[in-house]
């Protein structure tokens, strides 16, 4: 049995839920040499919403090849990471995504180049999709030189363009997310910001604000709330006097969406697109999915739920195992296919693994690096005064306007 | 019950300083601070389409303090944004707006409502550029009045320099004249880093002689360089914002028993023009520095420490001493409160300890 916990992160229906079998409801189509497949969506959840995302979505053979490497890449990345760290390779703190990746990989899916993502500390998969390298992902991670931020940010900071973190702050992003979607609003660029947090972050208070202003303004933010079903290790139950995260925008409209489906993620983005570049203001979307690790690598995840709770998501509502069913069943790709894949994902990944063991970490004196993009002064004290540092600039600003 | 208390101090904060407003010309080229800041704003946002100001009553109340008068008029609902009493979530999304391509103005209707945002003036502004190794940068001003106001009590007099300052990724300026708040504006909105500009609401009235040069909308004045506001060769003075005004003072009663006072108006916070003071030092041999704010690890202390670390320490003739408001929250009662603030009278007995006139 699930969980009391469980059951309240992935209660859609429960009595709709049809765990392992297949969505795909049309019959492939051969169209110009492409070839595509209908599937359903798993039933949405509204809060003052008249119209729900379509009850069925396209996807292609391409798309499916894209997302399931994609999902099997962070899967792969993550699994590395732990290992890394328990290798001591990685320091600090070290927050994975397995379990969650259906999110990262379909929100991006929806999403177009003008649009903008910002999320908390486990950003590892979202860094990935919004276009870090794995090796870049992975050499951030242990601190080299080849990583995405040259070893200066570590796990909760990585950037590329569009992509403003990684913060380590919990529910400092969500502010910020709808300051971009704000200077989008302003500059009419016609994009949109895609603010993440998790349940844990959804009470924060900051947060709150962040609806209001959104709502007055109403800026082209979505806000996404990651229902993993703990904040650290304390269950939703535990923290919010209400679990609805999607209705907790009050005034502000919002969707539950099934995170373990990657599809649906996809076709509630597709929705909240069009809602958002209408003019409408913001949404506030909880997503339901979990988390197979424990909150960060310190934590075994074992004290607050159990073994069992963890394997039964694992064998019934895995995103992957669920996708990868979906397609083959669909005859959108072969078993064999994937098999490729996952043979190219682990080669991919061992690669960017061995990079992040050997490269170099940069040279101590770039630790004065970047500090301004403007310098005033071009040394930097040391730890003593007699041997300064000198500023540097090195980097290219990316969001420079 | 603390809400209202605090709105209707800052609305009683707001109607006490519009008495001030004695808006400028009392003779042909004086301005107030209050409508240099003003300019300041005006010009800038009129040079780049991509700057706009946003705060707590800043459009159609015109600024609590009337800073951002007539803007809202000028610009529009879309450049000057009235937020609600938020700050977390407004300073949040000032820095948001900064990363995705704007130059956000965030005015604080006084720094004491900063520490509700602090997390993001600090790990989301200030920290970014060297997180994101120098790819995103954050060009957003933090400003409004900072420092002891009258009569508001503990909550709402406080000087945040030493706060700010602290901190790498940061540039704190502290104006002091009509020329500081007019020129140290404008650079902060040009700056492509994040600057937290440190007003004072009892300077906002305060009128100042000003050149031609400083009024035109070309004139910058250069953050991290500070102004000899005064020559001087028997002792260095160093100080900020109205301080400044209060060593000025002080160096004129010292002038008439023959004690010459070199006043630095430090107008930078971070970074502090060390080598001004130094300079400065080395050729007048003894330094008082006068500030508002608490002594711990204040600005004085900062300077203290900077001396004794440079060359200018082996060219000192006695002790550096701080002048600094009285380490205690500010009290309500105006006799108290008086005690608290350094006074001229405070400045002068350091300049004769530090010279040995008296004992």
């Amino acid at each position: 049995m699930l969980s009391k916990v469980i059951k309240s992160v992935l209660k859609p229906n429960q009595n709709q839920m049809r765990v392992l079998a297949p969505f795909m409801t049309s019959t492939v189509m051969k169209e110009s040499g492409t070839t595509s497949a209908t599937f359903d969506t798993r039933p949405y959840k509204l809060h003052k919403l008249e119209e729900a995302p379509n009850t069925s979505t396209t996807c292609t053979r391409d798309e499916a090849l894209l997302y399931y490497k994609q999902m099997q890449i962070i899967r792969r990345m993550e699994s590395a990471s732990g290992n890394l760290y328990k290798e001591k390779a990685v320091r600090g703190f070290c927050h994975l995504y397995s379990g969650q990746e259906a999110i990262c990989v379909g929100i991006k899916a929806a999403l177009e180049p003008q649009d903008s993502v910002i999320t908390a500390y486990r950003d590892h998969g979202w860094a990935y999709v919004m276009g870090c390298s794995v090796t870049s992902v992975m050499a951030e991670l242990t601190g080299r030189t080849q990583g995405i931020v040259r070893g200066k940010g570590g796990s909760m900071h990585m950037y590329c363009k569009n992509f403003y973190g990684g913060n380590g702050i919990v529910g400092a992003q969500v502010p910020v997310g709808a300051g971009v979607a704000l200077a989008q609003q302003y500059l009419g660029n016609g994009g949109l910001c895609i603010a993440l947090y998790g349940d844990g972050a959804a009470n924060q208070g900051q947060v709150f604000e962040a609806y209001n202003i959104a709502k007055l303004k109403d800026l082209p933010c979505i806000f996404i709330c990651e229902n993993n079903g703990y904040g650290m290790g304390t269950s939703v139950d535990r923290a919010s006097a209400s679990t609805m995260y999607y209705t907790r925008g009050d005034y502000v409209p919002g969707l539950w969406i099934d995170g373990m489906d990657i599809l649906s993620v996809k076709e509630a983005i597709k929705y909240c697109k069009d809602y958002c570049s209408a003019g409408k203001g913001p949404l506030v979307l909880e997503v339901a999915t979990y988390r197979y690790s424990g909150h960060s690598m310190s934590d075994p995840g074992t004290s607050y739920r159990t073994r069992d709770e963890i394997q039964e998501v694992r064998q019934t509502r895995d995103p992957i195992m669920l996708f990868k069913e979906n397609i083959i069943s669909a005859n959108l790709v072969t078993a064999e296919e994937l098999k490729q894949i996952d043979a190219d994902v682990r080669k991919e990944v061992d690669e960017a693994v061995k990079v992040a063991k050997t490269d170099k970490e940069i040279a101590v004196h770039e630790l004065a690096a970047d500090v301004y993009s403007a310098p005033i002064e071009n040394t930097i004290r040391g730890t003593t005064p007699f041997e300064p540092y000198t500023h540097q600039r090195l980097s290219k600003v990316i969001n420079w306007h | 019950m603390a809400l209202s208390a605090t709105r209707i101090t800052r609305h009683i904060s707001g109607v006490l300083t519009r008495s001030f407003s004695t808006s400028m010309v009392n003779a042909a080229n004086q301005v107030t601070v209050r409508d240099a800041l003003n300019s300041a704003l005006d010009e800038e946002m009129e040079r780049d389409e991509s700057v706009f100001l946003m705060g707590e009553e800043v459009a159609q109340y015109d600024g609590a303090y009337k800073v951002s008068r007539g803007l809202w008029k000028k610009y529009g609902d879309k450049r000057v944004i009235d937020t609600p009493i938020t700050e977390s979530g407004f300073a949040g999304i000032a820095v948001g707006a900064a990363m995705g391509g704007l130059r956000p103005v965030c005015e604080f209707m006084t720094f004491n409502f900063s520490m509700q945002a602090i997390d993001h003036v600090i790990n989301s502004a200030s920290k970014t550029f060297y997180m994101s190794a120098g790819m995103i940068h954050v060009p957003i001003v933090f400003r409004g009045p900072n420092g002891a106001a009258a009569g508001v009590g503990a909550q709402h007099s406080q000087c945040f320099g030493a706060w700010y300052s602290h901190c790498p990724g940061l540039k704190v300026v502290s104006p002091y004249s009509t020329e500081d708040a007019r020129g140290l504006l404008k650079s902060a909105i040009r700056d492509p880093d994040p600057v937290v500009v440190l007003e004072n609401e009892i300077l906002y009235g305060q009128a100042f002689d000003i050149s031609d040069e400083a009024m035109s909308k070309d004139f910058v004045v250069p953050i991290g360089k500070a102004k000899i506001e005064r020559p001087g060769h028997h002792v260095t003075l160093v100080a900020h914002s109205r301080a400044v005004m209060l060593a000025l003072e002080a160096a004129k009663s010292l002038a008439g028993e023959g004690v010459e006072c070199e006043v630095i108006n430090l107008r930078s916070l971070r970074p502090i023009d060390e080598t001004a003071i130094v300079d400065s030092v080395m050729k007048t041999h003894n330094l008082v520095t006068v500030e508002q704010g608490w002594p711990h690890c204040g600005i004085g202390s900062e300077i203290c420490a900077r001396i004794v670390e440079s060359p200018a320490f082996h060219y000192l003739e006695s002790p550096v001493i701080r002048v600094t408001g009285v380490d205690v929250p500010m009290p309500y009662a105006k006799s108290l409160e008086a005690a608290c603030i350094p006074q001229p009278h405070d400045v002068i007995k350091a300049v004769k300890k530090v010279l040995k006139i008296i004992k």
